[in-house]
């Protein structure tokens, strides 16, 4: 079975998607000649030419808003955001134009267009180059939210999204582009519109996503050597939620605790904390805790480990919900 | 001094085919290829839209609307330019657009409920009018305009895309990354910017200090053309060459239609606070509809019944409009709900559940 990296399935998924349908389209910065600054639109304009895969001028507002022109009148864009934090100037675009025109224009005039985002922080990378923004979306109704984090999710969300017919934010953890797996391609989607039990574990519940979920891993096997049984959930689509098998878990274990690398303030992962208490507060035994990003700028590269979760700091939420 | 560009070495005049007493201009230099009946069509449509705009801004004041754009004023720069479109162009309005509209047959309440509250994107069918529906944000249309065209050209379609806007929309972000797309990717879009001269307030000398908005096109590398906006003949002339240009696959065109908006930027404006009423006079004696008249009856092309006709078809047109507006109900609130997906995901699907139970409640 080959072995493919994360990287490498969100390449393979995009040719495979632009091998079956002549209306997927790709643009962005870089993304033809280049073939994107992480690779992940590699040698797709050498087989598929200009008029598919469009290097665009330097505008994100621009890539957003002629994706969406060219969505109007039927075509499948994918658009690519070079990194998280240049998305900002294309967010009128994306809050009151790409989210609101299915709504807008009562059904008449939907938009299937995927936003691919490189996200997060842990590649040492200069300012604006590490942000977690997924609540801007999650926080705006019409668009979908959804992030893998192993190769074979790469692929088949990506698949996955593309087919969607509704505008979804494909947010791509930039620090596990190269992680590996064996991978036999096309991966068929399956139930990944569940979230997937990475783990399972008695003791307590971790809800995670993206870059994250690997982090989240190493301190569950941690944990396990001292007999605590975590049972690690990565949720994929943060918009829709698979809530069924978050509170399952949750009523399982009895404790929660979300892991994200966003500053916690406003986040998904408080999101997550209200709905689970919301839904079913008699079921915790102790509150939800979040581990996350604190609510400072995002920090150089020097200083990045001291604000990503890492191992201890996962494990010390842990104790706090194993112990309250 | 050597190698610096003079921006005022521009020329500022415009392209008239019609003097303000109605009579052609001399050696205008286009070719005028509209017939009689295009030439009443071209009229009829002018009073169409000026009838139901009146109405419209009546039936805000009576509280039918919760706000209104008027157009008055702007109907000879609209109708002339959307009268240059091949039936199978697009058009990606603002929200003040209602002459494009009158001239594709779209229902005027369809997009007056807009204005009423009764759904964000009016009723009209945008496919078969080929007419986006109305943006509210500035300038993020022209983005729309682009990508469509873009669209059309990697299609092979034989379609033309006509971006409107207006003055102040030009200082946008959005109108530049338009331009900008569009003249690298020589895209089959035409942008039509009415420079009515104001921006809610703000007036054009603190909008730009460029000397044309027209000029902004060289920027981009396309041409660009200031027509007389009051002048239905030069906006179609210059719109005409525009489309033309665009279908033959050789880019976008920039055309500034100099008008001017007689009326409040909405109903809830108040013009007196920055603009004097002599200025409004002088543009009150340069209306498109008065001008294109005159021609008209100097042609011998505008008999008294035909003005009848058109004049009683507008007081028709803005009588259905207003017994299809007052007290129409809001449409079903369970629409909310309907298309913000596809499909329902559960969290909305559980909110929607309590949404139609606290209206049972009521």
């Amino acid at each position: 079975m080959p072995t493919i990296t994360l990287a490498q399935g969100l390449n393979e998924a995009l040719r495979y998607c632009m091998q079956r349908d002549d209306r997927v389209v790709v643009l962005g910065e870089d993304v033809g000649t280049a073939g994107g600054v992480f690779r992940i639109t590699d040698k797709l304009q050498q087989e598929f030419g200009e008029q598919r895969v469009i290097d665009t001028p330097l505008a994100e507002s621009g890539i957003i808003g002629t994706g969406i022109g060219l969505a109007i009148y039927g075509f499948k864009p994918v658009c690519e955001m070079q990194f998280d934090g240049f998305t900002y100037p294309a967010f009128e675009q994306l809050t009151s134009h790409l989210a609101k025109y299915r709504s807008r224009t009562m059904g008449k005039l939907p938009l299937s267009v995927v936003v691919r985002i490189p996200y997060g922080g842990g590649i040492g990378a200069v300012e604006h180059h590490s942000e977690s923004l997924e609540a801007y979306f999650t926080h705006t109704a019409g668009l979908k939210v959804v992030t893998p984090s192993t190769p074979s999710d790469a692929f088949a969300l990506l698949v996955d999204a593309i087919d969607d017919p509704d505008p979804v934010i494909f947010l791509e953890p930039k620090r596990r582009y190269w992680i590996r797996e064996d991978v036999e391609l096309p991966v068929a989607n399956g139930d990944r519109r569940k979230a997937r039990i990475v783990r399972e574990g008695t003791d307590v519940t971790i809800l995670t996503y993206g870059p994250s979920v690997r982090t989240v891993e190493d301190a569950a096997e941690e944990a396990a050597k001292d007999g605590v049984a975590c049972e690690v959930i990565d949720l994929r689509w943060l918009n829709p939620l698979d809530i069924d098998t978050i509170m399952a878990s949750v009523r399982k274990t009895g404790r929660a605790v979300v892991v994200t690398e966003a500053p916690v303030t406003g986040s998904f992962s408080a999101e997550l904390a209200a709905r689970i208490a919301e839904d079913d507060f008699l079921s915790l035994n102790a509150p939800v805790i979040r581990v996350g990003g604190y609510d400072i700028p995002y920090p150089p590269a020097k200083v990045e480990d001291l604000y990503l979760p890492d191992l201890d700091r996962v494990l010390d939420a842990v104790d706090k919900v194993l112990n309250y | 001094m050597k190698g610096f560009v003079d921006p005022g070495s521009v020329s500022t005049e415009s392209v008239q085919i019609l003097k303000p007493d109605g009579t052609l201009v001399p050696d205008h230099g286009f070719d005028i290829d509209l017939k009689e009946e295009d030439l009443r069509e071209i009229y009829r449509v002018m009073i169409l839209t000026r009838r139901v705009d009146q109405e419209s801004t009546n039936l805000q004041r009576q509280g039918e609307l919760g706000v209104y754009t008027p157009v008055l004023g702007q109907e000879g720069a609209q109708v002339g330019a959307a009268y240059a479109l091949e039936p199978q162009d697009w058009i990606f309005p603002s929200y003040r657009e209602l002459g494009f509209a009158m001239l594709r047959g779209v229902q005027p309440s369809h997009i007056l409920h807009l204005f009423r509250g009764t759904w964000h994107g009016g009723l009209f069918d945008y496919r078969e009018h080929r007419i986006a529906p109305y943006a509210v944000p500035i300038a993020t249309q022209c983005l729309h305009a682009v990508g469509f065209a873009t669209g059309a050209k990697i299609d092979g379609a034989n379609t033309v895309v006509i971006a409107c806007f207006g003055d102040g929309a030009t200082s946008e972000g959005d109108f530049h990354e338009a331009c900008n797309f569009a003249g690298v990717w020589k895209t089959p879009v035409v942008f039509f910017c009415q420079n009515n001269h104001y921006a809610i307030s703000v007036p054009l000398s603190k909008q730009t200090a460029a000397p044309t908005i027209a000029v902004k096109a060289l920027g981009y590398g396309f041409p660009g053309v200031r027509v007389d906006g009051n002048d239905v003949l030069a906006s179609y002339v210059v719109t005409r060459e525009a489309v033309r240009r665009a279908r033959r696959g050789e880019g976008p065109t920039l055309i500034e239609a100099v008008t001017y908006r007689r009326g409040p930027h909405s109903t809830a404006d108040d013009p007196t606070r920055y603009r004097t009423n002599e200025e409004l006079k002088q543009w009150e004696a340069l209306d498109p509809i008065a001008r294109f008249e005159k021609y008209l009856e100097g042609e011998g092309v505008l008999t008294p019944e035909f003005k009848e006709q058109a004049d009683a078809e507008g007081k028709e047109a803005a009588a259905k409009l207003r017994r299809e507006i007052v007290g129409a109900g809001p449409l079903d609130p369970n629409l909310l709900f309907e298309h913000v997906y596809a499909e329902r995901s559960p969290i909305l699907e559980a909110q929607f559940e309590d949404f139609k139970r606290d209206q049972e409640d009521r």
